[in-house]
């Protein structure tokens, strides 16, 4: 085992853990803290994928802007641990949930698995080249961001411009719904 | 060099969709709820980049950056809701919002 496996595994127990506690956790501002530490570890998991671009971006926009967003959120609605009325429903319930979530981790880790990809040859890493693929041929994989660019700007034009319009109307929907009633107006 | 395969990965994938799906389904807390839908997209997300670099193709990155993108949406719509419903009900448990129930 080498430095890179340790760091995986270090990793691994980090974003596993911190979603475990997360989901059992009575406090909403601990589960938040709590799934900080599962994104950041995710963010790690992509650095060791080679991503540097997206766990810059993983670590900006989830545990930069979603969690702060709802840590705001958790604050203003002044959410307590009230142990009594948010306690994990009840223990059948629970039991349940549990056994419903690792029938799926089942079926997912069965069927996930391609049939080229798994089975006896362990499948391995390619080795990267520099090249950023151009013209009609599929987009490579590469650590920089300039294919990145590359990609978005090229054969996801239509869909960059269609997430932005995306965002543009979330952006007036969460001001609408955030705007304060006036009396006797409707919605 | 990594010697950690893509099953490793992919295991873990998994993992992180399933501890989303069983706090989607044991959690009250609507606030909760929503942070195991990010914990589910999350697990998504690394399944998607394993596959990407296995198969030497950026389509699977650019798909995670996309998936970023919508769930931010996701969150920020969400929380507005969860707020305009706090002001009505004063409560964030799912128990409490089963209008069209009674």
């Amino acid at each position: 085992m080498n430095a890179v496996d340790l760091l995986f595994w270090i990793f691994a127990v980090l974003t596993v853990g911190g979603g475990i506690c997360m989901v059992f956790s009575k406090n909403p501002v601990t589960a938040a803290m709590f799934m900080i530490i599962s994104l950041v570890g995710v963010a790690a998991l992509f650095v060791l994928l080679d991503s540097f671009f997206l766990a810059v971006l993983q670590v900006l926009v989830y545990a930069g802007a979603v969690m702060v967003l709802f840590l705001f959120i958790i604050m203003l609605l002044d959410v307590g641990p009230d142990v009594a009325k948010q306690k994990i429903t009840n223990w059948r319930f629970g039991i349940l949930g549990i056994l419903l979530s690792s029938l799926l981790v089942v079926v997912l880790i069965s069927l996930g698995f391609p049939s080229d990809f798994s089975g006896a040859n362990n499948p391995s890493w390619p080795v990267l080249s520099d090249a950023i693929s151009s013209g009609s041929e599929s987009l490579l994989f590469s650590t920089k961001v300039s294919a990145f660019g590359y990609g978005l700007m090229t054969k996801y034009m239509l869909p960059i411009q269609i997430a932005g319009f995306m965002l543009l109307i979330s952006m007036v929907g969460v001001i609408i719904l955030s705007k304060k009633v006036a009396r006797g107006e409707d919605v | 060099m990594l010697t950690v395969t893509p099953h490793h990965f992919l295991i873990l994938a998994f993992l992180l969709v399933g501890i989303g799906f069983l706090g989607l389904l044991v959690r009250r807390n609507v606030l909760l709820m929503l942070m195991s839908l990010e914990l589910m997209l999350n697990g998504i997300n690394v399944a998607l980049l394993t596959f990407s670099k296995v198969g030497n193709n950026l389509d699977g990155g650019i798909f995670v950056f996309f998936i970023m993108t919508v769930a931010a949406a996701e969150v920020a719509v969400g929380l507005a809701l969860l707020v305009a419903l706090y002001k009505k009900r004063n409560s964030v448990l799912s128990d409490d919002m089963a209008y069209l129930k009674n």
